[in-house]
Order: C-alpha cells, then sequence, then structure tokens
C-alpha cells in the first residue's frame, strides 16, 4: 500500500501555506493595482479584476470537483448544474433588487413574467427579495438536490461511468427543465439586467472589487474547508474508498454515509461559485446546465492534477485564461485544443500537470498529492472491460 | 369495396328494379354499359352543344342561361370549367356592339382592355369603355347549379386525390340534381376511399332530408356508423340532436359511439406508431453503442459524433450523386459504414487501447475527440446545417383509414431499425467475429489463450459499434437536418437507452429503445414534448438506482466482471 504522506501533516501543510500565500497576495494586488490611475502602466482595469473574479469561481467549483473525483473516486458529470442551481438562487435575489426599475416597470414582478402575462409571483419566488433568504438556498438548493440524488444513488451502489452517466443525464434534465417558460425563471433567456447587490450598484467597480475579494475568500475557505475533510478521518475513509470501495465496506465503513456527506460538501461549493459568479457576469441562463459544462470542468481538474486540490485551482485557471485567449483569438482552434486536451491529459498525463512539476523535483520533501502511483486505482468502482 | 349493405339504398334509387344479388349485380352491369353506349353516342353531338350554350349565355333570360349551362356543362369539353368558373366568378362579359363573349384582361384610364374567350394569344385584344360590355349575369339558382356542374365536373377528374376533394366539399350541400350525380358516380367510382366518401354524401342527404323515409334514414344511420370520416360523425351528432325518433336517436347515439370508439384506437394506434419510429430512431443510435459500451465496456463519448459523420457522409454522397437521390441514399449506407467504421479503428487503435480498463479516463479522452470531430465537420461543412434530400419513395404516406395515416419514412425508419438489429444480432451470433468478440468480452485471458487475437478483435469490434453508428447517422439524415452538433443530441440518449436495456445485452437495447420511444409519444400529449422527455430522464435516473444493471441484467461470472 501506498502511504498518503499528507494525511498526517495537517491542514496547513507547505502546498496549503503556499497555495494560501498566493491567493492572498492576488486578492490584494489586484484590487490595489486596480484602484491606481488608469495612466499608469500596472493598472488592472475592472474588466480583467471581473475576468479574474470569474476565474476564482470557477477554481472553486474546480476544488469542489476535486474534493469528489480526486479523493472520493466519484466522477460527477453534473456539478455544472449544482453551480447553476447557485447561480439561480442568486439571480432570483438579484432579480427582486431590480424592482420598479425593470422595462415595465412592474414593483413586484420580473420583466419576463410580465412579459409572459404573468398576474402573481410563483410560490417559490417568495422569499428571494430579502439576502439572507437567498443565500440560504444557494447552500440549501444544490446541497438538497446532492442529498436526494445521493443518497438514492449511493444507497443502490450505482458506481463508477454508471453513476457519471446518470449525473450527466440528471443535468441534462435539468437543462431542458429550465429552457421552458413555464418553470418561472426565464426559460431560454434566464435571468439578466440586474441592478444592484446589497444596495450597491454591480456597476460600479467598487462593488466589483468586492464581489472579487469575496470570490477569493470564498475560494480560500472553500480550499481550507476541503484540506479539513481530506485530513480527516473522514477524508482517509474516502480514498480507502476510492482505492477500494468493496474492503472499506467490508472493514465496517458505513461507505454510502461517507460519500453522501462528501458529495454534499462539494455540491453547496459549487453553489456558491455559481452564487458569485452570476453578479459578476450579469447573467445566468440555462446553457449553464449543458453537460458540456460539467465535462468541461473535469478536464480542468485532470490538467491541473487530481487530488491535490491546489492542481484543480491551477487547472480550472489556466484552462479559462486558454478558453478567454482563443475564443477571442482564433474562435476555429478552441474546440480543437480543448478535446486534445482531454485526450493528451488522459493519455499522458494521468497526474496533471501538478504531476510533472512534481516528477522534476523528485527530491521534493512537500510529497503531497503524490498517491496517483497507479492511474487504475481510481477505477476499481468502475465498470471493467 | 363497398358492402352489400352500403349499396342498397343506392340501388333502390338508381335502379328502379326490385331484386337482390346476383340480378341485380347483372342489371347493375347493362345499365352501366347502357350508359356507356349512350356516352359514345353523343360524343359527336357534344362539340355542337358547347357551342350552343355558349350562345344561350348571351340571352338575357335566365332561364336561356342556365340551358346554356347544362349544355356546357355535358358537353365535355376541354374548355368548360374555365368558362363555368368565370360564369361564377361574374368575370364573363358580352361584347354589345358585336355580341361576342370576352373576358376583362386589365385597365388603361378608365378604359377596359378585353380579349374575346379563349383567346390566348391576345391578338383580339381592344380597349372600350365600360358602357360598351355588358355582364353575363347569374341569379342564386344559377349559382348553385353552376357550383353543382362544377363540382361534378371535379368528380370525374382523373386523380383520386381530386375526386375526394370535390366530394368532400360536396357533403351536407346536395341539391337534388347533384344528389343523382353522385349516386351514378358511385357506381363507377374505381377508388375504394371516394367510394366511401361519396356513399357518406349520400348517407348524409338521406339522413337530413325531410322526405326520407325510417327505413332509407336507418341504412344512413348504418352507413354513417360504418364510416370513420369527420362528416359523418358530424352528421350522425348533429342527429341524435335533432331528431324526435326514438329508435333512430338510439341507433345514431350507438353509432356515434361505436365510430368514436374506432377513433380512439386509431389514435392509440398512431400514438404506438410514433413511438415505434422515436423508439426505432433511438435503438439505431444506441445499437453501435451497446456493441463498444455493452460489449467491450468502452465508453465511447464519440459515439455521437460517429452518428453525425454518417450523416455527413449521406450529405456528400448526395452531392456526389445529385441526380439520383434514391440511389444515393442506398449508396450512403456502406459509405456511412465504412466512413465511421474507419474513424473509429483510428480511435481506438490511437487512444482507447491505452486505457481498457480505466473507464472514465475513456470517457475524458472520447469526449475531447467528440469536440475535436465537432469542430473538424464546422471547419470543413460550415457551422449551418445542411439538409439531405429525402428519396421519392420515402415520402408519402399510407392512409389506413380516414384518422389514422401512417408517414413512408417513419415506416422504412422502424423497418431499417429491425433490419440493422437482425444483421448485427446474427452477426454476433453465428460469425467467426461474433464468436471471438463474445469470447474476448467474457475472458479476455482465457480467449487469449484459446488463440483468439484480442488486439484485433477489438478493433473489429470498436469499428463495428462505430460503422453501426455511421449508418444510424444515413437514417438520422432523413429525419432532421444534418449539423456539427447532431451527435450531442443523440449521445445522452443512446446511453440512457443502453444502461435501461442493460449494458451486454442487444435484446435489452432494442426493447428498451422502442419502449421508451412509445413511452415518450404517450406523455406527449398532455406532458409536451420537453416535459415528457424530462420525466423519462428522471424515470430512468430512479430505475436504475432500483435496478443498476438495467432491464435485463447480465447473468454468471461475466456480470461482475
Amino acid at each position: 500500500m501506498t502511504t498518503h504522506p499528507q494525511m498526517y501533516e495537517g491542514i496547513f501543510n507547505k502546498s496549503t501555506i503556499r497555495f494560501l500565500t498566493v491567493l492572498i497576495v492576488v486578492a490584494l494586488a489586484v484590487p490595489l493595482l486596480n484602484a491606481l490611475d488608469s495612466s499608469n502602466p500596472l493598472h488592472v482595469s475592472t474588466y480583467t479584476m471581473t475576468l479574474m473574479g470569474k476565474y476564482l469561481c470557477y477554481a472553486l467549483l474546480a476544488v469542489a470537483v476535486d474534493l469528489v473525483w480526486g479523493y472520493l473516486g466519484i466522477l460527477s458529470l453534473g456539478h455544472a448544474a449544482f453551480f447553476a442551481l447557485g447561480g439561480y438562487a442568486m439571480g432570483m435575489y438579484l432579480m427582486r433588487q431590480i424592482g420598479d426599475r425593470g422595462v415595465y416597470g412592474d414593483p413586484l414582478l420580473p420583466d419576463f413574467m410580465v412579459f409572459l402575462n404573468w398576474q402573481e409571483l410563483p410560490w417559490f419566488w417568495y422569499g428571494f427579495d430579502q439576502f439572507w433568504f437567498a443565500a440560504l438556498m444557494i447552500v440549501l438548493v444544490p446541497g438538497l438536490l446532492a442529498f436526494v440524488f445521493g443518497w438514492l444513488a449511493f444507497r443502490s451502489r450505482v458506481t463508477g461511468v454508471y453513476l457519471s452517466i446518470i449525473t450527466q443525464a440528471l443535468t441534462y434534465a435539468l437543462l431542458l427543465a429550465f429552457f421552458r417558460n413555464e418553470m418561472g425563471f426565464g426559460g431560454n433567456n434566464g435571468l439578466t439586467d440586474f441592478k444592484d447587490i446589497l444596495g450597491f450598484d454591480l456597476q460600479s467597480d467598487a462593488t466589483r472589487m468586492a464581489l472579487y475579494v469575496a470570490s477569493a475568500i470564498a475560494l480560500g475557505l472553500g480550499y481550507i474547508a476541503c484540506r479539513m475533510i481530506v485530513t480527516s478521518r473522514l477524508g482517509r475513509v474516502a480514498v480507502a474508498i476510492r482505492d477500494a470501495e468493496a474492503r472499506t465496506r467490508f472493514i465496517g465503513y458505513k461507505v454510502e454515509n461517507v460519500k453522501l456527506f462528501i458529495f454534499v460538501v462539494s455540491a453547496v461549493l459549487a453553489g456558491v461559485a455559481g452564487a458569485l459568479y452570476v453578479p459578476q457576469v450579469g447573467i445566468i441562463n440555462p446553457s449553464e446546465f449543458s453537460p458540456l459544462n460539467s465535462i468541461e470542468l473535469v478536464v480542468w481538474v485532470a490538467l491541473g492534477g487530481r487530488a491535490t486540490l491546489y492542481g484543480a485551482v491551477v487547472g480550472a485557471v489556466a484552462v479559462n485564461y486558454a478558453k478567454t485567449y482563443l475564443t477571442a483569438a482564433m474562435p476555429e482552434i478552441w474546440l480543437f485544443s480543448l478535446g486534445a486536451m482531454f485526450v493528451l491529459v488522459t493519455l499522458f498525463l494521468p497526474k496533471g500537470v501538478m504531476g510533472i512539476l512534481q516528477r522534476e523535483r523528485p527530491d521534493n520533501d512537500d510529497s503531497d498529492g503524490n498517491n496517483l502511483d497507479n492511474g487504475n486505482d481510481l477505477d476499481n468502482c468502475g465498470v471493467k472491460a | 369495396m363497398c358492402t352489400p349493405g352500403l349499396m342498397a339504398p343506392r340501388g333502390a334509387i338508381l335502379f328502379p328494379f326490385s331484386g337482390s344479388g346476383g340480378l341485380q349485380m347483372l342489371l347493375r352491369v347493362l345499365w352501366v354499359s347502357l350508359l356507356l353506349g349512350f356516352g359514345l353516342a353523343t360524343s359527336i353531338a357534344r362539340a355542337d352543344s358547347f357551342e350552343q350554350g355558349l350562345e344561350q349565355l348571351k340571352s338575357k333570360d335566365f332561364s336561356h342561361i342556365e340551358q346554356g349551362i347544362a349544355a356546357i356543362a355535358s358537353s365535355g369539353n376541354a374548355n368548360t370549367e374555365l368558362v363555368l368558373n368565370l360564369l361564377l366568378n361574374g368575370e364573363l362579359y358580352r361584347l354589345k356592339k358585336t355580341d361576342e363573349l370576352v373576358v376583362v384582361q386589365g385597365k388603361q384610364d378608365k378604359k377596359l382592355i378585353i380579349v374575346n374567350l379563349f383567346d390566348d394569344s391576345g391578338a383580339s385584344a381592344q380597349t372600350v369603355s365600360k358602357r360598351k360590355i355588358k355582364k353575363v349575369r347569374i341569379n342564386n339558382n344559377i349559382r348553385a347549379s353552376l357550383k353543382a356542374a362544377l363540382a361534378s365536373l371535379k368528380l370525374s377528374a382523373a386523380e383520386p386525390e381530386q375526386r375526394r376533394q370535390a366530394v368532400n366539399q360536396l357533403i351536407g350541400k346536395l341539391t337534388p340534381e347533384l344528389y343523382q350525380t353522385l349516386s351514378q358516380r358511385l357506381d363507377v367510382e374505381s377508388d375504394s376511399s371516394v367510394q366511401e366518401l361519396i356513399a357518406v354524401a349520400l348517407a348524409v342527404t338521406d339522413l337530413n332530408s325531410a322526405d326520407s323515409d325510417s327505413a332509407v334514414q336507418q341504412t344512413a344511420v348504418a352507413t354513417l356508423s360504418d364510416s370513420l370520416q369527420p362528416a359523418a360523425r358530424n352528421a350522425l351528432a348533429q342527429f341524435v340532436e335533432t331528431t324526435d325518433n326514438a329508435i333512430l336517436k338510439s341507433q345514431a347515439s350507438k353509432g356515434l359511439r361505436s365510430i368514436d370508439e374506432k377513433r380512439k384506437w386509431a389514435g392509440h394506434a398512431e400514438t404506438l406508431f410514433f413511438g415505434l419510429s422515436l423508439g426505432s430512431v433511438l435503438v439505431l443510435a444506441a445499437i453501435g453503442l451497446a456493441i463498444t459500451f455493452g460489449v467491450m465496456g468502452v465508453i465511447n463519448m464519440a459515439h455521437g459524433e460517429l452518428i453525425m459523420l454518417g450523416a455527413y457522409t449521406t450529405y456528400v454522397v448526395q452531392l456526389l450523386m445529385p441526380d439520383n437521390i434514391a440511389l444515393s441514399i442506398l449508396v450512403s449506407i456502406p459509405a456511412a459504414f465504412l466512413v465511421s467504421a474507419f474513424v473509429g479503428i483510428l480511435i481506438e487503435r490511437g487512444v482507447i487501447r491505452f486505457l481498457y480498463g480505466r473507464p472514465l479516463e475513456t470517457l475524458l479522452a472520447t469526449f475531447g475527440i467528440s469536440l475535436i470531430l465537432q469542430q473538424a465537420v464546422r471547419s470543413i461543412f460550415s457551422p449551418l446545417n445542411r439538409s439531405v434530400a429525402t428519396p421519392e419513395f420515402m415520402s408519402g404516406v399510407i392512409e389506413i383509414n380516414p384518422v389514422l395515416s401512417l408517414t413512408l419514412n417513419r415506416l422504412y425508419i422502424i423497418a431499417f431499425c429491425l433490419i440493422v438489429f437482425a444483421l448485427l444480432f446474427m452477426l454476433l451470433r453465428y460469425t467467426r467475429l461474433g464468436i471471438e468478440v463474445r469470447a474476448v468480452a467474457q475472458n479476455r485471458a482465457m480467449a487469449r489463450a484459446m488463440g483468439v487475437r484480442s488486439e484485433w478483435v477489438d478493433a473489429m469490434t470498436f469499428g463495428l459499434g462505430s460503422g453501426i453508428a455511421g449508418v444510424a447517422g444515413v437514417a438520422l439524415s432523413q429525419l432532421t437536418n444534418v449539423g456539427p452538433n447532431l451527435g450531442q443530441a443523440y449521445i445522452i440518449d443512446s446511453f440512457m437507452v443502453v444502461v435501461f436495456g442493460g449494458v451486454g445485452n442487444l435484446w435489452g437495447t432494442l426493447v428498451a429503445g422502442l419502449s421508451l420511444g412509445v413511452a415518450n409519444k404517450i406523455m406527449e400529449p398532455w406532458a409536451g414534448a420537453v416535459l415528457a422527455k424530462i420525466l423519462v430522464l428522471v424515470f430512468i435516473i430512479l430505475f436504475i438506482q432500483k435496478r443498476p444493471r438495467g432491464l435485463f441484467p447480465q447473468k454468471g461470472r461475466s456480470a461482475e466482471g
């Protein structure tokens, strides 16, 4: 058996401290540089800052995926659904904040409902005028969905690719559902045209800065939370489940409960990421549920390196930076390179980019995350050829 | 053909003879041949009757005009319909000076440009003031007989479809003359559906006319009860509302119930048909996956794109032979198989073989390949949808009865699906390749020990599954537009079908695909297409919780793998 040194290092091992330091520096530096006069060569535009805020949200989402995939061996192809649900909860709050400033000026109903000739607010929109309620829902809705889904799936021991496929079916079903106007979530167009959050104008630089910092804080806290889980006894059981589910069960652990707990935590993190994402991009629509999104974020994690957490962050930022750059500069190339990334990473980089970096420094005592000696370990629960 | 019961009332009117069975039939033949003989004899006289009729139209007397119309209508002249239509629309004029029939062609200043009737060249065009011409006037009586004359003209049109439309227009509006015309028509009508429609039209009149006695009405009710024509049902429903005759009323409402019953069954049959055709599409899309995923255990997320490649192959083949659409479809089937199989083997040899035993990695890598294939197609063929023409023999409908008709392209899809399934099944069952495929799937090490070249079998199996996907693409190109996203639309459905049916089981795939298709169509009327699809997805998600290995799980040692 391979030992897992990182488990005994405590929450704040070297890599975590290094990661948090970088995060704090970036979180502080960007707003400071943004505050500089725009003629200054070091000035960072608000656009760039918002873009980086978006990346931070993606990074948190990637960390959530790494938690279930890297440490639990569950390849979820539906995590974008939790992300989008958190986003929709935030979007509903922001819609209610518009009040009578919408195009139709209705004090209660959002524009799209007036447009659809609805007379009253659907019941599930009540309460979203309060931030605390929306914040609760951001955590509760994805968490509850993950709980119900996970409870059903893990109890009946749906594992491996079967689980992947039904998570994909889940997000696909949600995609179709949110496209329907009758659902009351704005149909095809989703929710947009937001004005302000907690009374602050969403367009102002100060609010954008606050959202950026909030995303960084969320990522930091989420990261620490994941570290706490993976370094705990629970985390060790999770890794045991990943590597040999049946054996762990025979030893006497409640495999279902462990899976369910970590899956729900991961879904909640994804929901929070989505909630921070929406005010920064200014729109949430059903395409966020598309199965492609879910799979794409899996490749962030795969590229960065599974079961390292910081690898997920690196992967998310790197892939999204490439996406922003390529879709603008050479839109034809983007899907080719994304596709090639999937193939090359799975074929040649089973431990991701972080795996290469570690290989290049063999005498480095920081050996965390280096437990994927054999790619097969991850897939003991899968269907065999 | 008409039943004797259906014929009886007509016979009673057409033939003032009593008698039944053989005698009646003999008389009918005599009567028809008499009519035909008469027709031959009068054909010479007809040429004049058209001219005479036209002359009579110039009269100011309505009764002369009416006679003229009758003469024209019975003349058999090719221009009959034209003249009658002009009359009906009030577009036929008489030039006062020369007493010629003219048509107004246009306006110049305040004057009118007129040409002689039947002058297509416009040589006789002249400009006259409005006062110089006089419209050939008609009254309501004449208008009715014009309509009747036009209708009976259409009744003898060559196309059954035109005749059917003509009768349909007449239902419920029969004048005694038209009744007569229709009754005669019934016996010479060759198309059975038009014949039925005529019988309905006559029965509707019988039922509603004041002077028909209850025996005639009774037969009419019986005729209508047997018919599924919408008009027949309407007439019966109206009759039930208005009649005072208790016996007839109960008979009519019984007839109504039986019609409604039949319509309900026709509705069910139609839903089943639509469901089966949707299910066949699902089976076609999924069956290649049933090989690669079910038999080999390889998660191929690029399966949808292999379908897409098949559809694009059809498009390209059609570009190469634009003059022969039907042949191009037939050529496309093997071509699409080869193209997709080739790409599939490349994928297997290039990527998947390094990932055997690591299904999650396979999933990711093949997903990457699917993105590359999509973008490649987008770059080569443009992101726009391409439409593939449907060959002649696949378009059209088979009308089972007035409330149930089956579209041919759906029928072909169902048949095609079953053929592909049968071929694949036999291939796996009875050929050497099939035996080797199953051997490797069940126990790779043992198969290798027995001398099976497992690498070669892997490549061939994957090629086979991919090729079937390409063939499915040919079928899909006939149903939807061909675009880069075609594959994505089917990949989740395909996986659902395979997982629902039970991995590694071709029969399971067939049953699962067809039943999901039917379930979808059953729910669609009350849930809407999107919600139905969502419900099916949720159902499958829940079903997998209950039976993680599908409808027909594999049994025995290979099941646990």
